[in-house]
Parts: structure tokens; sequence; C-alpha cells
């Protein structure tokens, strides 16, 4: 069963390479499912009394010039009357959210509003930005920290394996077409705190033993044992931690499935790169490096 | 075995128990919940330059001011009014019945006009000392004016020169009624009627009342919770805690026994800590922030599996009991110290940048690390000691190796 982690490093590396490059090419084709969050416009979910149609509710848009808004009804598509139903549009104005809102009571009858969000432009261009700002300040500030406490290798290793986390993620998301809301950005943030941890942990345990290296050992020797010493715990944490995502997938709200999502995908992958990347990248090149340092020493002055 | 010891274990254990037991739903129900769980709206104004008003500090500080009267107007329990940035406010109105007129009065600049017809200004809001909705006797409704002494000086000499002509009243920059002007005016009162309902009245009132805004707002953004989604999602969110905590539970007392039992009574406490802490820095709990807190349980026990798998390797090195369990402690913990303090940075960003629901989350994600590092590795070491101390269970398998 125990198998070498660094000598099988390069089909682990190509194995994350064909997903990632999966997910750069549907960014690039089809790019993403973005929620009003992102792209502005209004969100409507609405639970009518008395069920009604795609098409009555259609009718009634028109009248305000909203007949091209999305129209979802609860639960399946097959479904073609419900009293569920979900209408995105272009951000409304108080006026013209008020007119409609009254228009559908007076001619759908009364209905309980579940949820209305309606997101202007300058919010949703600035939830963009301020994402990208986060997720590359939170890389600067891991990639400094675990320099101050490790090494600048440890630091870019382990950042090199979250961004492959987020790369997976976002690509997947993409892939699938899965919407992605503000919540999004915090479940990006949150897998990359998980990945660094994850991958800190080996981290910490490499430190220790390069400290008490037996004889006749090789640095690919400690850092595979170095793996499968904290393999268990690896395992464990990961079990633990999506045992709590699955179930708030499952059992959650409406609103927070998407992010429990991005989560199960992001734990995955944070714990796959922790394992069978973070480590042997650092080790290619640390021994790069050490190749280099050997090198210019027995060069001839 | 040593009774007197194993007493002090027990106690211990019964007196987290019985007291997070007790105190869980009281603190869980004591704390502020955001719109996401409770229902509301949340409003995000931004104060505009026009042509006629530059925004500056001033003005956007008796936005302010006039936001508060306006809301506080509404009746509502615990309006939020914030500024945020330069420019921006941000209102929370919680339980709010009809969010689409109160989203109507906090978009209004409400600036109101007396013209004659040659459309001059003679008088405006800051003109009037009140302003209330009444009924008359033939069931109109209306709202009551009543001037300051220089406006209904003003006044009585406006409606002396414009006998016989009419006189508009405008609220931004649209009439609201265009009266002929009977005879002078002079004891400073006036009334606003052609309004089509008592409600519309009593809006109207309020916004007169409250002032004019010195610059134009815009609405920048409004989200609704209807109270039925926000119990839902708060029902759900309970169910997934309590499955989460009773699985990860069962699973540390499977894997590390006796260490892990004691373990969960740290994750108790644990979780009733967070939840106090929230209540005592006046944190919002919102739905992200419960994820954070089911999230926070799986990655909580981390600590004690990174304590008890060192425990398994310093025995199988063949170190005492007592021994092992405190180098497991000692070793541990650096690396739990190292792998959280990075986690809670990431939360800080969250917390700098985000807003909202997803700063609710980013607070449970950094006192979730920072609480279970105290009682994965504080709490847990306190009462595994005691339960070493009894010399009850002397193999090493008792403790998950």
């Amino acid at each position: 069963m125990r198998f070498s982690f660094i000598k099988l490093k390069y089909i682990f590396f190509t194995f994350s390479a064909i997903i990632i490059l999966a997910g750069l090419v549907s960014i690039t084709m089809q790019g993403f499912n973005l929620g009003i969050d992102f792209t502005g416009g209004a969100l409507l979910d609405l639970k009518f009394e008395k069920p009604v149609t795609v098409a009555e509710v259609r009718a009634v848009l028109k009248d305000y010039g909203l007949e091209n808004s999305t129209l979802q009804l609860a639960g399946t598509e097959k479904v073609d009357k419900a009293p569920n139903v979900m209408i995105r549009t272009h951000f409304l104005s108080e006026d013209e959210s008020k007119a409609l809102l009254a228009g559908l009571a007076d001619k759908l009858g009364k209905y309980d509003v579940k949820r209305i969000e309606n997101v202007g432009a300058t919010i949703s261009s600035e939830l963009a930005r301020e994402s990208l700002i986060a997720l590359l300040l939170s890389w600067l500030v891991i990639i400094a920290y675990v320099a101050y406490r490790f090494e600048y290798r440890f630091g870019v290793a382990g950042v090199l394996a979250l961004v492959h986390d987020v790369m997976i993620v976002v690509g997947l998301f993409s892939i699938f077409q899965i919407e992605m809301d503000a919540t999004f950005v915090a479940a990006l943030l949150t897998i990359v705190g998980y990945s660094i941890n994850d991958t800190i942990v080996i981290f910490d345990r490499i430190r220790e033993n390069m400290r008490f290296m037996k004889k006749g050992e090789t640095l690919p020797d400690m850092v595979d044992n170095s793996i499968w010493q904290t393999m268990t715990r690896s395992i464990y944490t990961s079990l633990t931690v999506m045992f709590c995502v699955v179930s708030m997938y499952f059992l959650g709200g409406e609103t927070t499935k998407t992010f429990a999502l991005a989560l199960i995908i992001g734990f995955i992958s944070g714990t796959y790169s922790t394992v069978f990347l973070a480590s042997p990248i650092w080790l290619v090149w640390k021994e790069h490096d050490e190749k280099k340092r050997i090198e210019h020493r027995m060069r001839p002055a | 075995m040593k009774s007197a010891e194993l007493t002090k274990f027990l106690a211990v254990v019964a007196i987290i128990v019985l007291v997070c037991g007790y105190f869980i739903t009281p603190i869980a129900l004591s704390v502020k919940q955001g719109l996401d769980l409770q229902g509301g709206t949340h409003v995000v104004l931004e104060a505009v330059d026009t042509p006629e008003a530059k925004v500056d500090e001033d003005a956007v500080k008796r936005v302010l001011k006039i936001m508060e009267k306006r809301i506080n107007e509404l009746g509502l329990t615990e309006p939020v009014i914030q500024r945020q940035g330069e420019r921006r406010i941000i209102i929370e109105l919680p339980g709010v019945k009809d969010p689409e007129k109160a989203i109507e009065i906090i978009g209004k600049t409400a600036l109101m006009e007396f013209q004659d017809e040659s459309g001059k200004t003679y008088l405006t809001g800051k003109d009037l000392k009140d302003a209330r909705a009444q009924i008359d006797q033939s069931k109109q409704s209306l709202v009551a004016l009543e001037f300051t002494e220089q406006g209904g000086k003003i006044f009585g000499e406006l409606t002396s020169k414009n006998v016989g002509k009419h006189i508009a009243i405008l609220l931004d920059k649209q009439v609201l009624t265009n009266p002929v002007v009977n005879e002078p005016i002079m004891g400073g009162k006036a009334v606003i009627t052609g309004n089509k309902t008592q409600e519309e009245a009593e809006r109207l009132a309020i916004l007169l009342r409250s002032g004019s805004l010195p610059v134009k707002v815009q609405v920048l953004e409004t989200r609704t919770v209807g109270p039925s989604l926000g119990d839902d999602s708060k029902e759900k969110s309970k169910f997934a805690f309590l499955v989460s905590i009773v699985v990860v539970a069962a699973f540390m007392l499977i894997y590390y026994r006796m260490s892990g039992f004691v373990a969960d009574v740290s994750l108790l406490l644990y979780v009733v800590l967070t939840l106090f802490c929230m209540k005592m820095l006046n944190a919002t709990l919102t739905l992200p922030g419960i994820a954070g807190i089911i999230l926070s349980i799986g990655m909580a026990v981390d600590g004690n599996v990174l304590i008890f798998e060192r425990f398994k390797e310093e025995i199988r090195a063949g170190k005492t009991l007592r021994g092992a369990m405190d180098a497991g402690f000692t070793k541990a913990f650096i690396t739990i110290f190292d792998s959280n303090i990075t986690t809670i940075f990431a939360g800080i960003i969250l917390f700098f940048l985000g807003s909202g629901p997803v700063r609710g989350f980013a607070i449970t994600l950094i006192l979730g690390n920072v609480l279970s590092m105290f009682t994965a590795v504080t709490v847990t070491k306190f009462m595994l000691r005691l339960l070493m101390n009894t010399k009850m269970f002397k193999s090493a398998r008792a403790y998950g190796a």
C-alpha cells in the first residue's frame, strides 16, 4: 500500500494540469455563470398563493417592458404550474420595482416575498475587483508568513498548491456553469485558509524531520516519510470537515447551497494538493537549488 | 484507581456539559441575527453630485441625520444606519413589513417648494416647523403644515399678494397640489390636499418633518429577505449543525476512545464559547456565519486529531502514557499554531474586504480558529491530565493508541 509520492509526482502534476487546463478552456470558451452580485440586476423570488404558469408571469412582465427576463418555476423545469417563481432581470429603479410588484399582485393574486435582490452596476463591479484584491492579498500574506516561519520555498510551494485549488474550483464552476454569487468569494477565501492550514501540517513535519535526518536518508525519502507520518491526520481531518460541508450542502438552507458546493470541491482539491502536490513542488525546487549550489561550488575558481 | 481524582474529573466534565447544555440555546438565541435569518431589508445609498449641490463631508453627515429621523418614524425595532466610506450609507431594516414603501421614503430627496404662478420659489421645507397627516370632515386625507415664525410671515405675504391666483406646492420638482388662494393666510399654517390615501399622506408628512436631503442620494442596492425564507434557512442550518456535531463527536469517540470523549466535551465548550464571544462582540450571526460555525466544528477537532496522532507516535516510540501525552501536546502545538494563524489571516482579509453576510462568516471563521486553539489544547490537556491521574485506564489503547 505504501508508495512513494515523490516518484509518482509527475503523474499527479499531469493530472492536476489536465483539470486546470479543461477549466481554462471552459473559462475562455463559455466564461462564468455570474449571479447578479457580479453583473448587477434584480432577482425576485416570490411565492404566490395560487400556482402560476410561466406564460402568465411573462404576460405581466411584458406590461412593464420586462418580457426578456429569465423565469424559473420552483423545483424542476418540468412543472408548468407552481407557486414559486424566480424572476431575473436588469436593475430596477424604485418606481419600476414598485410598479412591477403591484402589477404582479393585481393580476396574479397575493404572494409572499421570499427574496428580492436589486444590485446596481457600481456595487457589482466593485465586488469583482475587491474579490480579486482579497484573493491576491491573502496569497501574499501567506507567502510572507510561511517564509518568515519556515523558508520562502515553503511559502511559494504552499501558495502554488492553493492557487491550484482556486483554479480547480473556478474551472469546475465554469465547466458546469454553476452560478457564482458574493458568497462564492467567501468560499474561495475559506478554501485558501483551509488548504494552507492543511499544507502547513506537512511542511511542519518536513521541517522537523529535516533536523533529525538519519544517515543515508535522502531528501525524497524524508519528504515521503513526512507525508506518510501525517497521513492519518490528513484523512481524519478531511473526513470530519468534509462531513460538515456535505451536511451543509444537503441539509442547510437554499441560499448556502452554492457556497457549500464550492467548499466541497475546494476541500477535496485542498486535501489532494496538500498530499500530492505541495511537498513534491517544494522538493523539486529545493533539489534544483541544491544542485545549482553544488555545481557552483564544484566549478574551478 | 484513585477515587478522589476520579471525582475531580467527573466533576469537571459534569460542570462543562451541564453549563453548556443549559446555556447553549439561550445564548444562541440572544446573538443578534442578520437580515438573512430574521427577514428584513438592506439598502445601500450613495450621495451623488448634481449641478446644484456637490457632496461634501457636511452634506453626508446631514443625510445620515435625516435618514435616522425618517427611519425612526417607521417604528422598527433595531434599525441600523451606518456610514460606509466617504459617500455611502448602509441601512438595515429588520422585520420591515413593506420594504418597497420604506425604500421609497429612504430614497426621496423630499425638497418641498412653494411657488407662485411665475414659478418663483418663496418657501422651502426649511421653513417648516411641523407636518402631520390628518383626515378632514369630508374624509379627505391631508397633510397639515406648520411654518416657522419666519416662514409664516413669508407665507402670509405670499398669500396676500396672490389672492385669486394659484400657488403650487412641489415635492422634488413635481407638483403635489396647485390650489387657488381665496384669502391671505396669516396664522402660519397650511394644508396639502390631494393625497390618494391616508398612508400616502403619512409618508409625505414623515418626509417633510425629517427635512429634505442636502444632496441627491442614489439607491445602489436593495436586498429583501422575507420572514418565511429567513425562518426556513434558520431551521435547516440548525439541523445541519446538529447532524454535523453529532457525527463528528461520534467519530472522535470511536477513533480516540477516552481521548475522543474528552475532545468532545471540549468541542461542546468550544461551540458555546464561540456563541458567547459573538454576543460579547455584538457580532451579527448570518447564514454564512452559521455555515462558518458548522465548518469550524470539523476544523476544531483537527487540533485534537493532530495531538492524538502525535500521542500515538510517541507511544509507539516507547514513551509512557503520561510522557507520550505531554509530548503529543508540546509537539503538536507548534503545528496547530502555524496552521491556524494562516487561516486567521485569510479570515481577517475577508472581514475587511467583505460586506454584510460575508463579514458574519469571517467573524465566525476567525473566532473559531482562535477559540478552538484554546479548547483543543488547553482544555483538553487539563481534562486528560485529570483523567490520567485517576489511573482508571492504564493501557494506551483506551486513549486511542
